[in-house]
């Protein structure tokens, strides 16, 4: 049995077709993304899969049990985008407050609750209001909340937006560690990065529409696209010369990088290399770069909005 | 899971959801004070310099603050949690629309209760004797109930700002402390002014009240007991039909 089980889920707002007949599914173990551009219909989607909203074609199942359910709520962990925990309860409050919503025994929830709030850092400020933390203490106490009755199954909308680069890593080591533990994790991102890290498969969606669903590498190799050499000099070199190097196609100034874009990065390295030395430039750094996930993504939903 | 199971163990997370709101928006010192003091100041607006019995003048303060207090902080709840990014979070727990809503309603029955022996210690200070104690029990339960239900129908528009219930709110609680026998008890209404206040629940609480402290009322206690009943099951109904529509829209 797929852990989520998704039938032509439609969602209308109005005239605009939010969500547009998808169906896809998520096996039990898998970490799954869930990409798209601002507006594609991702949040609309796990709205629906959690119970938020109701959908208004198709149909949606977790682990059996028809999405929205109490029974499927209740396997269910929540991150909600942009959620809040309340305010004027204590972190640890906020903790037994979910923990009781979801039926789990004092003494249990006590204990996870502990084990949570030391491995996510807030251990030393359980006990202050939520008002004075910080946005990345506020989304660590969040994912603890969605952790607390030890779901089967874990659903993020943007855990690490606006995080700062500790807050983003620890998160994401945790999730690998859950994943690795046997979790089912859906994740809704924007990064690329995060979702070529974390997952095993991607769906990308946009206008409502899936425009692809496969491993992330399989995505990046079957999109193709355009490769090149990145290169940085301990001095000042011309635009216009790098681009006269054969094999070049373009060049684009990044910062103290040049990025050289070519069909061909083993010859132009050799070129680069000769090029510092005509030049008396040294290498500070120099790699080739093909197409990432980000390019795919860009292309795919480039593709369909034409 | 069996129907009766279920149907327990919504009932305790309704009584959860009660006990976070009267933490988090009810016990605050402000909120109380409020809900003491402006029922009591409005009252006394209206009475001092008109040579009133005590007995006529605590049935009426009963009547005041409970109306005030049990629709003072229910319609805020949904639109504060909407606006404060907290709805969404709760929606995702294993609780029914309907579950969140008798939690607040609940929340809101508890401190109508609660702060209506105020005026009632207040009347019994000052030598007024209540003649039914259990009737008027009864009917302050009622009467809150249905109070604390009316102020949730008022939070139903999917608007996640507070300040535009409140407005919807006072346009409704205003006119209704003015037609429910407070200030003039229904004897002494003309028969138009009486027919307009059987359509407020305040009216029978205020008559039942009076009853169990003057010793007299205009309409026969089942009827005020009945009336109290049925508002409160209707504005039950009423929130929980009509914010399983609008809860969604909220997010």
């Amino acid at each position: 049995m797929a852990c989520i089980q998704v039938d032509n889920l439609t969602k209308h707002y109005g005239k605009l077709l939010a969500v547009d007949h998808i169906s896809f599914k998520v096996e039990q173990g898998e970490f799954f993304g869930f990409l798209g551009p601002n507006g594609a219909g991702k949040t609309t989607t796990v709205r629906m899969l959690t119970g938020i909203i109701r959908a208004d074609e198709g149909s949606a199942s977790i682990l059996g049990h028809k999405a929205g359910s109490l029974g499927a709520k209740q396997m269910s962990g929540v991150l909600p985008e942009m959620a809040n925990a309340y305010a004027d309860l204590s972190g640890w409050n906020n903790l037994m407050l979910v923990s009781q919503l979801y039926g789990v025994p004092a003494r249990e929830a006590r204990g996870r609750g502990e084990g949570l709030l030391q491995k996510l850092g807030l251990q030393p400020r359980k006990d202050d209001l939520v008002k004075g933390y910080s946005k990345g203490m506020k989304q660590r106490l969040i994912l603890c909340m969605a952790l607390l009755s030890d779901p089967q199954i874990l659903f993020l909308d943007e855990p690490t937006s606006g995080l700062d680069v500790q807050s983003a890593r620890l998160i994401k080591g945790l999730l690998q560690d859950l994943n690795a533990g046997g979790k089912t994790i859906f994740l809704t991102t924007h990064d690329m990065d995060e979702a070529n890290q974390l997952c095993h498969r991607v769906a990308i969606i946009n206008h409502g529409l899936i425009v692809d669903a496969d491993a992330p590498e399989k995505i990046r190799l079957a999109t193709g696209g355009v490769r090149s050499v990145e290169v940085s000099f301990d001095g000042e070199a011309s635009t216009e010369t790098l681009a006269n190097l054969p094999g070049v196609n373009s060049v684009k100034k990044l910062g103290d990088k040049y990025r050289l874009y070519t069909a061909d990065p083993g010859d132009l390295v050799a070129s680069v290399v000769s090029f510092s030395d005509v030049h008396r430039l040294k290498i500070v750094s120099l790699n080739t770069l093909s197409p990432t996930l980000e390019d795919a993504f860009v292309a795919l939903t480039d593709k369909e909005s034409k | 899971m069996a129907f009766g199971a279920t149907l327990l163990q919504q009932a305790w997370r309704c009584l959860i959801i009660a006990r976070k709101d009267i933490r988090i928006y009810y016990s605050k010192g402000p909120v109380i004070v409020f809900g003491v003091l402006f029922p009591v100041f409005l009252f006394l607006s209206f009475t001092i310099g008109r040579h009133l019995e005590m007995d006529f003048m605590i049935p009426g303060l009963i009547g005041m603050v409970l109306f005030f207090t049990a629709t003072a902080i229910s319609p805020i709840v949904v639109p504060w949690e909407t606006m404060q990014r907290t709805l969404e979070r709760l929606m995702s727990c294993p609780v029914m629309i309907e579950t969140i809503i008798l939690g607040d309603i609940l929340a809101s029955f508890a401190f109508g209760l609660g702060i209506s022996l105020v005026p009632i210690i207040i009347g019994l200070a000052l030598g007024v004797t209540i003649s039914s104690p259990l009737v008027l029990v009864a009917a302050i339960i009622l009467a809150a109930f249905a109070f604390a239900a009316l102020g949730n129908v008022f939070s139903i528009p999917p608007t996640n700002l507070p300040a535009t219930v409140n407005m919807i709110a006072s346009v409704v609680k205003f006119p209704v402390v003015f037609i429910s026998g407070v200030f003039i008890p229904l004897d002494e209404l003309p028969a138009w002014g009486r027919a307009i206040s059987y359509v407020s629940p305040l009216t029978y609480f205020t008559d039942i009240a009076r009853r169990c402290v003057e010793g007299q009322g205009y309409l026969p206690v089942a009827v005020d007991l009945l009336a109290l009943l049925a508002f409160a099951l209707l504005f039950l109904t009423i929130a929980v039909t009509l914010h399983r529509r609008t809860m969604p829209k909220r997010i």
